[in-house]
């Protein structure tokens, strides 16, 4: 018997994902900047569901508090360039610096489980809030613009913009497609589909959901060093705001959870119904937030999920699926 | 003297809050999940509350004696409708599911009342308003006085249902071992549908304090829920008592909080929260002795 | 008059099979020992009896009616009572919490507190007791008295006997043998094989999810039961 990863299809489709990079970046050769901010907001969208994916897809961790590290991506570049550094070294050290704090948080986060990880991140994210609140110097309360960046002109500004956006995007998922393919890939997996079994087969569980959860926080703190450069302007409510949840939530149950493919499908979505509906509204909201929920409870595979369950397709490989039969016990 | 004073007022605070926490306590305790809606669920009460006072003009107290019923239909539905299959899935499902009714309910009442920012402080006479001066620095607020008195009766009602009472032993035994529970003749499923009604008509009950005690509006259910959470873990969670304590510990640590700087309250209530975490659950047990063995090997050098 | 029918029963924990196809009759007033190796899948059989597990195909008629389908706590309405493996009480209720809760409003019968309380002594200083601090012995007291509380038409009792001293088991069996002589119907399941054969009247044994061997207990021979037990050599 073999054992075999690659098809023809996922070949041919892994080409055509680094084909897509190339072609992407050179959109702001050809189109508008309106053409790229947008394109750039779809990067940010795919970088923030493939994030929280990573978490709680393949760690089981559920945070409702990823705005943290959105929040300290943002900030972060503000800060570092009124320090005096050049705006997209701010980016990048913002988004080291978003990554770093992941460390410590993780140290007691992952400590707690279920519904106490899921809010415990979310008073994370409430008190780092509260410190940027307090600082007179980030603008407190009212928000702050990232007046360096108007050095730049807005045509070359944007194109700057979506290249570290794609730069971001192709860098974070890459990792996460190598990390998932790697022997550390099957013990995450492991981990995703029993995390006792796992723990009993002696998977360091602790150390492969810190993992996740530290490339998350840099993901995320990518993101949101994202947001402040397409914005220019950042304030604590909006940066900071559990609607970031909310939306990443939306994206990765549609999409797929645990698949890997599923969340940049559900960002496409959610794009595609941000642009139609422009005016956003409550409306909008009610409907993602119940097209969430019934998801969660009639499709928990998502749509792509259910797609590859059906056709036996896999675009990406990244390893083997179970099939979850939890229902049993608790059913019974 | 402002610091005891301070502490008074922070007993009152908590005292509501750990009213908003006791259905979340409830749940928690028979059914293992968190209802990521439960602040929502106060608000909508509180909004059911308004509409029933601003179309007959009766007391705020009146009103929530007429929306009780409601929110106990309320309560049994969802857990027939949402809670009982999302259940069934593991444990994330239910945060899951949870989380997108809170943003349902929020956007609905965004759709229905309009964002502005509501209150029932003045329909609900005199008791917003009295107070007794005990000295110079030391008052006692009427409202402040009936939030306690209904929390301690609460919680005290609750425990005798639960041990007294042949529904209490049901929804403990549920709560202890669904599988036996079942095996001796309860039904399962109607325990948790009364456990969910249960909660949700007191977090009514925590809407009528928010709606009195200061303003709501639509997106108010988040800070409520996370208030409550707060209290339920500092208490212990699956402790009814000790979410009295909890909700009553949150409030002080916030008034206490405030003294320091007026922006520093809810910071307080965070940081109490998140120390309380680390204590139970978090590095205390695995790094603390890590970090004495290094000192030590260090010291021995 | 048969009470309890199980057809072409199957039952599944996900891919693996536990029970496969058993059929058998229980007759009211009967004693009836389901015997076998550990994993034969005696234990599946009765929980899906008594409604815990929901068995992927067969049929379980109790009185005639049809329960497959039935929830657990349906079935104790209907006169069927479970005194599961390993007790499972609630542990912070009381010894009489504990049997409180289990009785049934709508069953009426020989079985309340103070007849469970007559028939095991030991617990009436252990009222007030929660059931989490009794002694192995007094928890298995509890567990069968539970059951009997919602005045069942059939008992299943599953390996009453298991983690108990010897002392103890002698004494649950002494007040389990009052019970069957009033005529009670009873369907249980025994480790120790001259037990299970001395207090039924009739033996169905299982190996691998199948019943291998059945028969009075009087007219089985020991060594016949032992390699059927074993499945050292299939009967024909």
């Amino acid at each position: 018997m073999k054992v075999a990863r690659w098809t023809r299809t996922s070949k041919l489709f892994t080409g055509g994902a680094a084909a897509l990079a190339v072609t992407l970046a050179c959109v702001p050769l050809v189109f508008e900047s309106d053409v790229v901010q947008k394109l750039t907001t779809l990067l940010i969208l795919v970088l923030l569901a493939a994030m929280w994916n990573a978490l709680a897809g393949y760690g089981g961790l559920l945070s409702v508090g990823q705005q943290a590290f959105i929040g300290i991506g943002a900030y972060g570049t503000v800060f570092f360039a009124d320090l005096g550094v050049a705006p997209y070294v701010a980016m990048l050290l913002a988004t080291l610096l978003a990554g770093a704090i992941a460390l410590p948080i993780s140290l007691f986060a992952l400590r707690l489980r279920a519904a106490q990880f899921a809010i415990g991140m979310w008073v994370i994210a409430e008190v780092i809030s509260l410190i940027v609140r307090l600082d007179q110097n980030l603008g407190a309360g009212t928000g702050i613009s990232l007046i360096q960046l108007n050095q730049y002109e807005p045509n070359f500004r944007q194109a700057y913009t979506f290249w570290l956006a794609l730069g971001f995007t192709v860098v974070f998922l890459a990792a996460l497609f190598f990390l998932l393919r790697s022997p550390l890939g099957a013990s995450l997996q492991a981990i995703r589909d029993d995390e006792d079994a796992a723990r009993s087969l002696g998977v360091r569980v602790a150390a492969r959901k810190r993992l996740l959860f530290v490339l998350a926080g840099f993901g995320c703190g990518a993101a949101g060093v994202l947001v402040v450069a397409n914005t220019l302007f950042i304030e604590p409510g909006s940066v900071f705001s559990v609607q970031w949840s909310a939306y990443m939530i939306f994206m990765v149950l549609v999409g797929g959870l645990g698949t890997f493919e599923g969340p940049i499908v559900g960002a496409i979505l959610l794009f595609a119904i941000q642009t139609t509906f422009t005016q956003g509204g409550p409306w909008y909201l009610v409907g993602l937030g119940a097209t969430a929920a019934l998801f969660a409870l009639a499709l928990p595979r998502g749509l792509w999920g259910t797609v590859e369950e059906r056709l036996g397709l896999r675009l990406l490989p990244v390893g083997y699926r179970v099939v979850e039969a939890k229902g049993e016990e608790r059913a019974a | 003297m402002t610091l005891l004073n301070a502490a008074l007022q922070g007993i009152f605070l908590g005292a509501f809050y750990a009213v908003l926490a006791c259905g979340l306590s409830i749940m928690f305790g028979v059914m293992r999940i968190i209802n990521l809606a439960h602040g929502d669920i106060a608000v909508f009460g509180a909004y059911v509350m308004f509409v029933i006072v601003e179309h007959t003009g009766v007391s705020a107290f009146i009103a929530f004696a007429a929306a009780l019923p409601v929110m106990v239909v309320l309560g049994y539905v969802l857990q027939l409708t949402v809670l009982e299959r999302s259940l069934k899935s593991g444990i994330l499902t239910p945060l899951l599911a949870t989380f997108g009714l809170s943003i349902v309910i929020q956007n609905l009442l965004q759709l229905a009342f309009s964002p502005d920012v509501r209150s029932l402080g003045g329909s609900a006479g005199a008791v917003t308003t009295g107070s007794w001066q005990v000295t110079s620095g030391l008052s006692v607020s009427a409202l402040g006085l009936v939030v306690l008195v209904v929390a301690v009766l609460v919680f005290g009602a609750l425990q005798l249902f639960l041990s007294r009472t042949r529904m209490g032993w049901m929804m403990r035994a549920t709560a202890e071992d669904a599988d036996a529970a079942e095996l001796v003749g309860i039904d399962s499923r109607g325990v948790y549908a009364w456990a969910t009604a249960f909660a949700v008509a007191i977090a009514a009950l925590g809407g009528l304090f928010l709606a009195i005690r200061s303003v709501f509006d639509p997106v108010s259910g988040p800070t409520q829920l996370i208030f409550a959470f707060e209290a339920v873990v500092i208490g212990g969670m699956g402790s009814l008592w000790g979410t009295l304590v909890g909700g009553i510990a949150l409030g002080v640590a916030q008034t206490l909080g405030a003294q320091i700087h007026p922006q520093f309250a809810v910071m307080a209530g965070h940081l109490l929260f998140l120390v309380v975490l680390i204590a139970r659950y978090g590095g205390g047990r695995d790094f603390l002795p890590r970090a004495r063995r290094l000192l030590l090997a260090r010291a021995g050098r | 008059m048969t009470l309890l029918k199980v057809e072409a029963l199957d039952c599944r924990y996900g891919l693996l099979q536990a029970v496969r196809g058993v059929s058998f009759e229980v007759a009211a007033g009967e004693t009836v020992a389901l015997i076998g190796a550990n994993g034969a899948g005696k234990t599946t059989l009765l929980r899906a009896v008594a409604g815990a597990h929901r068995p992927h195909g067969g049929r379980v008629v109790f009185d005639g009616v049809d329960i497959t389908t039935l929830p657990a706590h349906r079935r104790v309405a209907l006169g069927i009572a479970l005194v599961p493996e390993g007790r499972r009480l609630f542990p912070s209720l009381t010894v009489e919490e504990n049997l409180r809760v289990a009785a049934s409003p709508r069953r009426h019968g020989r079985w309340n507190m103070e007849t469970v309380l007559e028939v095991f002594p030991l617990l009436r200083a252990r009222r007030h007791t929660a059931a989490a601090k009794l002694s192995g012995g007094e928890q298995q007291a509890v567990a069968i008295g539970r059951a009997l509380m919602s005045n069942p038409q059939l008992l299943l009792l599953d390996e009453v006997s298991l983690g108990l001293a010897p002392v103890v088991v002698e004494a649950v069996y002494r007040a389990l043998a009052g019970i069957l002589n009033e005529g009670a119907t009873v369907l249980l399941v025994e480790q120790d094989l001259t037990r299970a054969l001395g207090v039924a009247g009739r033996v169905v044994c299982m190996l691998e999810g199948r019943v291998v061997l059945e028969g009075p207990a009087r007219a089985l021979d020991r060594d016949r039961v032992v390699s059927a037990y074993f499945g050292l050599r299939r009967p024909a």
